[in-house]
């Protein structure tokens, strides 16, 4: 039997009493502020799997920073941001003045990014830890992690606002958008931008790779519960907060790894919600119901 | 509207990819208040035209003028590259053709918002404002397209091959809409393969076979003899082709 103070201990008790759990909450929240609306567009966009390379692309630049500076916030989240920038600008240069496309392109780039990476560590023959690179510290976020986490969530939204309107038409009518106006290629870059800013803000707590899914896997869920984007966009964003929520939670009381375990439970929602969605969920397609009239 | 000026001027101009010529020294005007239908085989160069006077593709050699400094131009592309899964509204996708007033960032008056529902309403698919867009048909959703075309409220309207896969009802019904346009004074461009349609609609005709084949009255132009020699155009290019030495 559950009584009150038994949930209280399981839910809430756990962040009352250790400050690291809040934090660890906190920045999950901003986090998924951010990535929610991003990932919808890149699912729609058909660039799921852009987040995947831009990932790898930063992971080096991170590694560099590390390198130069150590475990230092400032050295590796611009070595990340740079790595990631450069990236996205060739790749977008190349797409548009050689026959590549942008996928092969980004793929080269990503490449290139990483695998010079390597080298560069190599090179200096430190055994570097990049487990902290690599995996994150959902539970380790200092003052300044977690300005900066909000701040990057901060600049998305507004961002986003600025220039939701050419992206979405983008998104639709790319060829139009070109006829209308000039802004096409701006607006992809400044999307590209916002996808690295949320995956460098995304690997000091949950690591480059593992970002991905708190910015992928709830847009993925959403799908499955609303037609409009606006409301993907904030379906997107509920299914973060509540995977950051659980994982955090659960992770204490298993004692697993956060980063993953919050990923796990966005995997969670996400098969959820392919068998029970409300929009083409499996469930309702294979429910024999009698088709309407007209 | 200004009678028998011209609205768009080309001089010389070739058109193509790769240096290969698709639309080869064309020279000529299309009169203000125009309604032109341009015809001709596969690859003969009337895509690459309209391409060329949207000016999404830049000439290879000589020019496209537009009477006036800022001449508005509306372009519904052939096929038109549309991503029928993102989940936005047909209200939205013809408020798109706003974009030149309002641009970016511009707010939408009730005016606007009349002309939208008005322009939804003259093709026909009144009520389908809060459709979204992957659950139209095909013939739907062109005429959602052509709402977007009056939307935009433009001097010139360039329609790429509109009607390939639809039915006849929406092909009378939208050749109303361009009739009631052409009314109204502007100048229209439509590719067109139908010849039926074109002798019945349109009183000027561009025969395009790369070279242009004829151009003028639509009844001068469909001849037996010019539609003989625009079949006779080779499509594919020569790619041991020698410089092009016609004087410009």
């Amino acid at each position: 039997m559950t009584t009150p103070s038994d949930l209280y201990d399981l839910v809430i008790g756990p962040f009352a009493e250790f400050a690291f759990m809040r934090r660890g909450l906190v920045g999950v929240l901003a986090l998924s502020l951010g990535a929610g609306p991003i990932g919808v567009f890149l699912m729609l966009r058909r660039m799921s799997l852009v987040g995947d390379a831009m990932a790898h692309a930063i992971l080096p630049g991170a590694a560099l920073g590390y390198l130069v500076a150590g475990l230092s916030l400032g050295f590796m989240t611009a070595g990340g941001l740079i790595a990631g920038f450069v990236v996205a600008l060739l790749a977008g240069l190349v797409t548009r003045v050689t026959v590549l496309k942008e996928d092969a392109a980004l793929a080269s780039f990503y490449l290139i990014s990483l695998a010079g990476g390597v080298v560069l560590v190599s090179l200096r023959g430190s055994n570097v830890d990049l487990l902290h690179v690599l995996f994150g510290s959902v539970l380790a976020l200092d003052d300044p992690t977690l300005l900066l986490l909000a701040t990057s969530a901060s600049i998305n939204l507004v961002v986003l606002a600025v220039l939701f309107r050419p992206l979405v038409l983008e998104c639709v009518d790319p060829l139009f958008l070109r006829t209308v106006g000039k802004s096409g290629s701006v607006t992809h870059l400044g999307f590209l931008a916002l996808v690295v800013l949320n995956l460098v803000a995304g690997f000091h707590a949950l690591g480059t790779l593992l970002s991905v899914g708190l910015m992928m896997l709830p847009a993925f869920a959403a799908r499955f519960w609303s037609a409009t984007l606006e409301g993907m966009m904030a379906v997107a964003t509920l299914v973060g907060i509540m995977s950051g929520c659980l994982g955090i939670i659960l992770s204490y009381h298993l004692g697993t790894p956060t980063g993953p375990t919050i990923i796990l439970c966005a995997g969670a929602i996400y098969l959820v919600s392919i068998l029970i969605g409300r929009r083409n969920g499996l469930l309702i397609r294979f429910l024999p119901r009698a088709h309407l009239s007209a | 509207m200004r009678n028998r000026s011209n609205a768009i001027t080309v001089r010389d101009l070739t058109l193509g990819y790769d240096r290969h010529p698709a639309v080869h020294h064309l020279d000529g005007c299309f009169a203000a208040g125009s309604l032109t239908a341009i015809i001709g085989p596969n690859g003969a160069g009337k895509s690459t035209l309209l391409k060329a006077l949207a000016g999404t593709l830049p000439p290879l050699s000589g020019s496209v003028s537009f009477e006036g400094s800022k001449a508005k131009i509306a372009y519904l592309p052939q096929s038109a590259d549309i991503d029928h899964d993102f989940p936005i509204s047909v209200e939205d996708l013809v408020t798109t053709g706003l974009w030149q007033k309002t641009g970016p960032f511009g707010a939408f008056s009730q005016h606007d918002r009349t002309t939208v529902l008005e322009a939804l309403d003259r093709v026909g698919l009144a009520g389908f404002e809060a459709r979204i867009l992957g659950t139209l048909s095909g013939g739907q959703l062109q005429r959602v397209l052509f709402a977007r075309l009056m939307v935009q409220g433009a001097d010139i309207i360039l329609i790429d091959e509109p009607f390939a896969a639809i039915d006849t009802k929406t092909v009378r019904d939208l050749m109303h809409l361009v009739r009631h346009w052409h009314g109204e004074g502007r100048t229209i461009l439509a590719v067109l393969h139908d010849m039926a349609l074109v002798e019945e609609y349109f009183p000027d005709c561009l025969m395009l076979a790369r070279e242009p084949v004829a151009w003028g009255k639509t009844s001068d132009v469909l001849t037996a003899d010019h539609l003989a020699q625009a079949r006779a155009m080779i499509e594919a290019n020569d790619p041991h082709a020698d410089l092009c030495e016609r004087a410009a």
